[in-house]
């Protein structure tokens, strides 16, 4: 039973789910009615910690939680930013709830921003998702002359602004300091911590940052109780998630299912399996930071504990599925040059790092490695982790790491061969 | 340079002024303003910037490192169709490769490059955040998704049929 709950997209099959008149006939706007003036900020922080609901932007951070750290009353405005900044290769599925349920995002971010006691929220959207700023921008107009932003929002005496606020094509962006960077005009480049942005955020603010799926969850979890909620995950890892699958399956495409839901499942019911019925050579369980996976693991449950207890992660819930035949090294060298091109070059270890692995990795899959290559890769890797500001130089290392410990005997024979043994006739 | 650079439309005057007052700080502003001059001017050259720095009070080198640390800003005019073939994984998993070759082939360009009559130019990019439905060519702010080398063929010879400058 509990397998076919569907919270966030509950309203995706209707045809006009992204509008107000669809969102307030299916319970949409509720949960505002039920909390604003009449549950203290306080129990709604208290509701969503005790929901289990963890941060589904990758660092699964509890929300709640993060939410406490705002301290009251502040003397300063408090803002509420919205990280839409979608760009973890193998995730697309915020942009789901952005154009298809937009609703559902403005009353969390009208619940949290009442919780947090901000009154200017910032919806942070990616720069190439301008059908997002769209839908987006429609929902608020919508919302607003409604009543349910600006001010006094249903007498409730709490006012709430919001603004979309866009992007412009850099992945770092989606770090919550780099956001609040590029939010206050700079380049996306992250800060030290501390002081957390709970402390000084945005505009020398405290500020809290959340991701779009997050905030999206709150509704219900107030309106049907943390319970209820921390029931259908599983240990410590609330509710459902969207799981973007992509690369080698039948049905790619985003689902929705209960957090802790075993890999395989995934794959091979709700994905399909994999095309043409070709063995999984390996899986990348949660955006393209996250170590992959060889086929035997798939048994994990896909939470952030369960996944981390395998030594991978959680991350955005990008699953990127890869069968037999497929280059891992060429795979590998794919990210690398990504991160390398996302890096904001602010630390050394990161921008020299991902740059020279990718050089690395472009020599070992043209056939032109050495075996010295191999340990040179691994050092590089090491020395970038943990000296960085922010943890893209990490994101970069972890995968590097992981594939030469999974599949080493594919990058020996690259350097053995000198070419590569999997697809030798490869398109220009 | 003087802000006069910066003749908008009267649709653009008004998202000037929305944006303006929804940020505490003049420089919050500045994404958003590039992005509405870029729509305005097709790219933002060194005195479109520095009117950009003039209206929001930064200096000019302050507006041109921004400008110059995101990807989605020209600097020079472009062609009537950037086509950006997205070289993520999940594309590349997906055939995006031979796309590539194809396009370039097609269009008798490389990467970077504009074809002389200045309708098409050929990049790559970054993850576009379209995996469920890969391999992903998006054409100026158009997703074209699940493409192949026939429905990429027919979008290109759609887009062919119009004029050639100045859309």
């Amino acid at each position: 039973m509990e397998k076919a709950i569907k919270i966030l997209t509950q309203n995706f099959g209707l045809e006009d789910s992204h509008t107000l008149e669809a969102y307030t006939k299916t319970g949409g706007y509720q949960a505002v009615r039920k909390v604003l003036g009449k549950i203290a900020p306080e129990g709604v922080i208290e509701e969503v910690k005790r929901s289990n609901l963890r941060g589904l932007g990758g660092a699964g951070f509890p929300t709640g939680m993060k939410w406490s750290f705002i301290s009251k009353p502040s003397k300063k405005p408090v803002y509420l930013l919205i990280n839409g900044d979608e760009g973890e290769p193998g995730t697309f599925k915020d942009r789901t709830i952005m154009t298809r349920d937009p609703h559902r995002l403005i009353e969390g971010v009208l619940l949290a921003s009442y919780a947090l006691g901000a009154h200017t929220a910032y919806i942070y959207v990616r720069g190439e998702f301008t059908f997002c700023m769209e839908a987006l921008g429609k929902a608020i107009a919508e919302a607003k002359e409604a009543g349910y932003l600006g001010k006094n929002i249903l007498k409730s005496g709490f006012d709430l602004d919001v603004y979309i606020h866009p992007g412009a094509g850099a992945y770092i962006c989606g770090e919550e300091t780099a956001l609040i960077e590029s939010l206050e005009g700079k380049p996306g480049r992250p800060r030290n911590k501390p002081p957390f942005p709970a402390v000084v955020g945005a505009f020398g603010c405290p500020t809290i940052v959340n991701n779009v799926e997050t905030i999206a969850h709150v509704p219900q979890i107030l309106l049907n109780g943390a319970e209820w909620f921390a029931k259908i995950g599983s240990d410590r890892n609330g509710g459902t998630r969207l799981f973007s699958v992509s690369g080698h399956v039948k049905k790619p495409g985003v689902y929705e299912l209960p957090m802790g839901t075993p890999l395989r499942e995934i794959l091979y019911e709700h994905a399909g399996g994999i095309i043409g019925d070709s063995p999984l050579k390996g899986v990348i369980p949660g955006g393209s930071s996250a170590p992959i996976l060889r086929p035997e693991e798939v048994d994990v449950g896909m939470d952030f504990d369960q996944l981390a207890k395998i030594g991978s992660m959680g991350g955005s819930g990008g699953i990127i599925a890869m069968a037999e035949g497929t280059c891992m090294v060429w795979a590998l060298h794919n990210l690398a040059r990504f991160y390398a091109h996302e890096s904001c070059g602010q630390c050394s270890p990161c921008r020299e790092g991902t740059g020279w692995a990718e050089k690395v990795l472009r020599r070992i899959e043209g056939g032109h490695g050495t075996a010295s290559d191999i340990e040179l890769l691994e050092k590089i890797a090491k020395g970038m982790m943990t000296r960085t500001i922010c943890p893209l130089a990490d994101a970069c290392a972890l995968p590097i790491l992981s594939y030469l410990k999974k599949y080493r005997d594919e990058f020996e024979a690259h350097v053995r061969e000198k070419r590569c043994p999997v697809r030798p006739k490869r398109a220009a | 340079m003087s802000p006069e650079v910066l003749a908008f439309s009267e649709e653009a005057q008004a998202e000037l002024e929305s944006i303006l007052q929804a940020y505490p700080t003049k420089q919050a502003c500045l994404l958003p303003v590039l992005h509405l001059v870029h729509r305005e001017f097709g790219y933002i050259s060194d005195p479109i910037a520095e009117a950009v720095a003039g209206l929001l009070e930064i200096p000019f080198a302050v507006a041109v490192e921004v400008l110059t640390f995101y990807t989605l800003f020209a600097r020079r005019p472009q062609a009537k169709y950037v086509i950006q073939v997205c070289r993520g994984l999940s594309c590349a998993l997906l055939g995006q490769e031979e796309l590539l070759a194809y396009l370039k082939n097609r269009l008798k360009i490389k990467e970077g490059e504009m074809t002389p009559d200045g309708l098409f130019e050929l990049k790559t990019v970054e993850c576009l955040g379209g995996c469920g439905e890969s391999p992903i060519v998006r054409i100026n702010e158009t997703y074209y998704e699940l493409q192949t080398i026939d429905r990429l063929e027919s979008t290109l010879k759609e887009l062919s049929k119009g004029p050639k400058k100045g859309a």
